[in-house]
């Protein structure tokens, strides 16, 4: 700042006059207005408010004049100023916000376009069915337990009230195993089902309860054909206890379709025979499509369950006694009840699959839409 | 069992409007399984009626021979007027007496018949076939009728030709539903309506003057009834009504005695068969074969006898195999007429034989020759041992009534001892298997309703009748009171296991194994397990490889892959190979599942499993000795991808998958396991030579990963550069894993140090890696390979690395100097294990 000018000279302060101050202060605010960008406002800003500017010059007179005139022209020059930095910086949010629309506007993309780059994976349906049903009974408290492949016959058969000469036991289309010199096997097999894995578990229990889902996959000598394949995926259920009856098994799958289909659906059961069961049942299940509003209701027929109301399921019964001495379980004190049924005939109901070689060709069109869970 | 409704309702009065659904639905809730109700009949529209073939005009000039009949079809065309009807059979004459539908009726299909205009006559109708008019279709010929008909009589009536047929898939346990005696037992219970038995007969007394018969094996046989009946007509023909019934049941009339047989069998349940008196030479003997025998069955064929088979003879040797079918030598023989005297031979003189086989016996002589028939599918089921006698009666007196023969007086009954079998059980035992009250009221009313003799209190001592051999345990009992009373009333109850422990780690594992790989872009197929020969020549694997060590299936689906998988690379490639022809470009799979592995294991045990008792629990040691018997079975994971990882796109070039994808879904499985994979240099067959990799887990070697070897992909007619990985999962976790200590966060500042070093070209970077790991010493953050370069600028067979080292303390911010040293030490490392120079 320059020390007061003593020596004052009215021709000196010309500038200080108001009408002056007001005429600078007007060019400012026109040049602002006036700047299309902010490279023009940039080039009006130096013009109007830098060292060099009027305004600037002007202001620096005021220490010139005498005291009393000092303050009035202060007062009028630092409102000039105050008024052109405002528009300056109202000139300059306007023009910035207008900068950032035009730069944003140029960098706006066809956000629709694909990226299809990370191609998507899928777990194969029969899977995570297996896997939502063992949700179902593990939250129950029931353990998965699983087994081999390659079955020792007893497993298989003899455990299961099936001796060699049961009549049963032929109609299971087994596959026999020979070893790699071609020579024929001694009681060991393909398993027809999980069952031997419920043997498993009774004799590595030592004592019920014994709670247990086997989700597994089995063989039956059958060609592939639209309903049928030799390799398949069942689940089994065992559950070994005191005091287990018949209608603790109804409620147990009566449970599992309401979990699996939603509220109101329930199980019906029919007699029916197995050698490890008795006494033994078909399960059957409500259609959960037309909950059974089709059967005779030819105006509402129902694909699912061919307007029959029921959809067969599986086989279930109280453990046979016999299966529960052959495991060490005291037939007197223990019941249990099991069932078993086939996944990918829930699957093919539960999803409307037409044709069960679309189940097993692997072809990732088949998989890919039923992604990660079922 | 096809069971005639007609049938049934003479022995059970069912309500006149029952249809057979009504039927069907009542005896499914009984527990058998009703699988059709046929409706014989249901389109048929008369008028249908017997006619009297009157001329018969030849006609010629046709491509077939036809036939233009005058047909006397009495008043039935309402003019009494012979009818003209165009034929193309011919087995029939002038005189006999056939079938004719008339213009206006409807044959089963529907046919609507007309009079129409064909070989330049007017057919006013047809004459009819059996399968025309849906009887059976094992003739071709037209219907000839036994003389006695009028003609004008209605043939819908005669032929029985309305009916409704059950066909029943009959379980094992119930062998007596094998008869209509049996079903309508169930139906008489299910309507609660009483049931006349039609084994209820009068049977003379066994006496010493019937038929000889012997008995050397009575465990083998353990009842035999055998009635003779002399002067049968040759030439008698089976009633139709008989005839109707079998055909109805689904079996073939064939001749008299025979469907006489036949018939008993499928009324009673009780095989029974007919020799030929007098082509039987001294008495009938039951024993096993002997070593060596020969018999030719009825169906011609010759079968070498084993001795465990249980045998009809007679003097001559066997005449039988018991149970299951009779031997040719003794068949019933057909009416021949001698064209010179005009005399009629045939059999005259029967032996009816009504016996009790051993269950087991018959199955093992089935099963051994390969013979199943309706006699030996019920005594495999369960005979009732008492019906015997009054089958042969029945059979007796169908003979006389129908063949005009004569009963002789002898009666051969010899029964070896049967001791009555009762189960004891509370009487609230079948309350306790069902979770439901019945009381001891219901139990034994319908205990007795299945013809068991009931006594007792609290506890019942109750005798199955001889009918249900399948009753044998409480459980057995407690099903009959269950399913009569229904199971659609049983409650719904939950119970309450104890709390669960959850999945397993292993099973855990698996799920996020599939989804790490769904993830990362792998498609989930699950394969067969079977695998042939071709594709492990395929592989080039060498002829000692254990994965050509495999199980075989001694009846594989196709004779083409007759073994189990030792590896899942066969069946995933297939399914690679599957999708690509069907137009896919960009492939990613991956499977999960067992191996069948021969090696490792014990060639004393394998396949050798015992033959344990089931009448307790086996011992510690039985059960190792089963599975010492099965191979082993490995969970392995394994991934295959083709063509691109990432496509083409807007976005520039895909990039295609290779051999660092497969071996990075190992790393994907590795993570999901918690472990840390190293990979190390290997050449292993499927793979490329060079470009394959072995994946170690410490120093266990769990599995390989990398592009296949090219003669391998051509072999398969794989896309090239096709790129696979395998690994044992159990392997892979067998020293535990995933348990995670939390990491100490420090705060303090990153030092980061670039190094290139320059190696051999044949230096595997995991090594250099793990020496600048080693030397850089605690203060090392992570390390990251950001650049490989060959080239001239430092000569050939030379590579070099560069890496990024991030340094960092957790109680300090590192000092220039201490990240420089730990990157010289790192690099000092490097050098003295690898032979590295520092790029300058």
């Amino acid at each position: 700042m320059s020390a007061p000018n003593k020596s004052y000279d009215p021709v000196e302060v010309e500038a200080l006059k108001p009408e002056e101050i007001e005429r600078l202060r007007d060019e400012a605010l026109a040049a602002f207005e006036a700047a299309a960008d902010l490279a023009a406002l940039q080039e009006a800003k130096v013009a109007h408010t830098g060292d060099r500017s009027p305004l600037s010059l002007a202001n620096r007179e005021i220490g010139a004049l005498p005291p009393q005139a000092k303050k009035e022209a202060g007062q009028r020059v630092g409102q000039a100023r105050g008024a052109v930095n405002k528009a300056l910086a109202e000139r300059r949010a306007v023009l910035e916000a207008e900068r950032d629309a035009r730069v944003l506007t140029e960098e706006a993309v066809d956000v629709t376009l694909p990226f299809d780059r990370a191609p998507r994976g899928a777990r194969h349906p029969l899977t995570t069915l297996s896997e939502r049903l063992g949700d179902i009974f593990t939250a129950m408290g029931y353990a998965v337990a699983e087994g081999p492949e390659v079955e020792a016959e007893w497993l298989n058969f003899d455990a299961l009230n099936m001796g060699p000469d049961h009549p049963a036991r032929s109609t299971q289309d087994t596959f026999f195993l020979k070893d790699a010199t071609g020579h024929s096997t001694d009681g060991v097999v393909l398993r027809t089902h999980t069952s031997g894995v419920q043997i498993r578990s009774m004799l590595a229990a030592s004592e019920p309860p014994i709670y247990v889902i086997c989700p597994g996959r089995v063989f039956r000598s059958d060609e592939l054909d639209a309903t049928h394949t030799p390799v398949f995926s069942q689940i089994e259920l065992l559950a070994v206890d005191e005091g287990l009856t018949m209608a603790d098994l109804k409620g147990t799958l009566d449970h599992m379709v309401v979990s699996l289909f939603g509220e109101g659906m329930k199980t019906r059961l029919r007699p029916n025979y197995f050698p490890f069961t008795e006494p033994s049942a078909e399960m059957d299940m409500v259609c959960f499509n037309c909950r059974g509003e089709s059967v005779g209701n030819p105006d509402r027929p129902c694909r699912t369950c061919s307007s029959e109301g029921w959809i067969e399921l599986g086989g279930c019964g109280m453990v046979n006694p016999r299966v529960l001495i052959a495991c060490g379980i005291d037939p007197n004190r223990y019941s249990g009840f099991a069932f078993g049924f086939g996944i990918e005939r829930l699957l093919m109901f539960r999803h409307n699959v037409e044709d069960m070689r679309d189940i097993v060709e692997g072809d990732v069109r088949f998989t890919l839409p039923f992604g990660m869970e079922i | 069992m096809r069971v005639p409704l007609s049938w049934l309702r003479e022995y059970v009065d069912l309500p006149a409007g029952e249809s057979g659904r009504d039927l069907a639905d009542k005896l499914v809730r009984a527990g058998l399984e009703v699988e059709t109700v046929e409706q014989l009949g249901g389109d048929l529209k008369g008028p249908l009626v017997v006619g009297k073939v009157l001329a018969i005009e030849e006609l010629t000039g046709f491509k077939k021979p036809i036939r233009y009949c005058q047909v006397d079809v009495g008043d039935a065309n309402g003019t009494g007027e012979p009818q003209n009807i165009v034929c193309g059979a011919r087995n029939f004459a002038v005189g006999d007496k056939v079938v004719v539908v008339l213009p206006g009726a409807v044959l089963p299909g529907p046919f609507p018949i007309s009079a129409r205009q064909t070989y330049g006559h007017t057919s006013e109708g047809m004459i009819c076939s059996a399968r025309e008019l849906g009887m059976g279709d094992e003739h071709d010929g037209i219907i000839v009728l036994p003389a006695e008909f009028t003609p004008g009589t209605d043939a819908i009536e005669l032929l029985e030709l309305v009916d409704e047929v059950l066909d029943i898939a009959v379980t094992a346990d119930r062998g007596y539903c094998l008869s209509v005696r049996g079903v309508a037992r169930e139906a008489a219970i299910a309507y609660d309506l009483p049931l006349s038995d039609p084994a209820l007969l009068d049977v003379p007394p066994a006496n010493s003057y019937g038929p000889l018969v012997k008995v050397e094996d009575p465990a083998g046989c353990d009842r035999f009834v055998a009635r003779g009946v002399v002067g049968i007509e040759p030439t008698a023909l089976s009633p139709l009504w008989l005839q109707r019934r079998i055909q109805k049941a689904g079996m073939r009339p064939i001749s008299l005695a025979v469907d006489i047989t036949n018939y008993v069998m499928l009324e009673l349940g009780q095989p029974l068969h007919a020799y030929d008196r007098s082509r039987i030479d001294g008495a009938i003997t039951v024993r096993r074969a002997r070593a060596g025998e020969k018999l030719r069955t009825l169906d011609g064929v010759e079968r070498t006898l084993d001795v465990e088979d249980l045998l009809i003879c007679d003097n001559s040797g066997p005449i039988g195999l018991a149970g299951v079918m009779g031997g040719a030598g003794t068949e019933i023989a057909t009416a021949v007429e001698d064209p010179e005297t005009g005399r009629v031979s045939g059999t005259t003189e029967v032996v009816v034989e009504a016996a009790h086989f051993d269950p087991v016996a018959i199955a093992r002589s089935v099963r051994r020759h390969k013979l199943p028939s309706e006699a030996a599918k019920r005594f495999e089921r369960g005979v009732d041992p008492e019906a015997g006698k009054a089958a042969a009666q029945r059979a007796v007196d169908l003979l006389v009534l129908v063949a005009g023969g004569t009963a002789e007086a002898g009666v051969t009954d010899i029964a070896a001892p049967h001791p009555v079998h009762s189960i004891t059980i509370a009487a609230d035992h079948p309350d306790r298997v069902a979770g439901q009250e019945y009381g001891r009221e219901t139990v034994v009313r319908r205990l007795q309703e299945v013809g068991c003799t009931v006594v007792g209190g609290d506890v019942l001592v109750v005798t199955p009748p001889s009918w249900r051999p399948d009753l044998t345990d409480p459980n057995d009992l407690a099903e009959e009171v269950i399913r009569l009373e229904g199971y659609a009333e049983l409650p719904s109850t939950l119970p309450t296991p104890p709390a669960g422990k959850g999945l397993t780690e292993a099973q855990r594992l698996r799920r996020r194994t599939g989804l790490a790989l769904a993830g990362a872009g792998y498609v989930e197929v699950l394969n067969y397990p079977f695998i042939g020969e071709t594709v492990l020549d395929a592989f080039g694997l060498d002829a000692d490889d254990p994965r050509r060590e495999t199980v075989k299936l001694a009846n594989p689906i196709s004779d083409e892959e007759p073994s189990l998988r030792t590896t899942l690379l066969p069946g995933l490639l297939a399914a690679l190979r599957r999708n690509v022809g069907r137009g896919a470009t960009d492939v990613a799979l991956f499977e999960q599942g067992l191996a069948f592995r021969v090696d490792g294991t014990d060639p004393g045990t394998l396949f050798k499993a015992p033959r344990l008792p089931v009448d307790r629990r086996p011992t510690d040691e039985e059960i190792a000795q089963l599975d010492a018997a099965l191979p082993r079975q490995p969970r392995r994971v394994a991934t295959v991808l083709a063509g691109n990882r990432e496509p083409d796109g807007w976005w520039g070039k895909g990039r295609a998958a290779t051999w660092a994808d497969a071996v990075e879904s190992a790393r994907t499985v590795a993570a999901a396991a918690g472990v840390e994979l190293t990979v190390r240099q290997d050449q292993h067959a499927p793979w490329h030579p060079g470009r394959c990799a072995a994946l170690y887990v410490g120093e266990t070697l769990v599995g390989h990963a990398g592009e296949l070897h090219p003669r391998t992909v051509k072999a398969l007619h794989l896309p090239e550069r096709t790129c696979a990985m395998e690994l044992d999962v159990e392997l892979l976790t067998a020293d535990g894993s995933g348990h995670v200590e939390g990491p100490r966060i420090s705060g303090f500042p990153v030092a980061t140090q670039d190094v290139a070093l320059v190696v051999d070209a044949a230096v595997p970077a995991a090594e250099v890696e793990s020496a600048l790991r080693a030397g850089a010493g605690p203060l090392l953050e992570s390390l990251r390979l950001f650049d490989v370069y060959t080239g001239e600028q430092i000569g050939a067979d030379k590579k070099s690395l560069a890496y990024a080292l991030r340094f960092r303390a957790p109680d300090r911010t590192l000092t220039a100097d201490e990240a420089s040293g730990a990157r010289e030490a790192a690099i000092a490392e490097a050098v003295a294990r690898t032979g590295a120079s520092l790029r300058g």
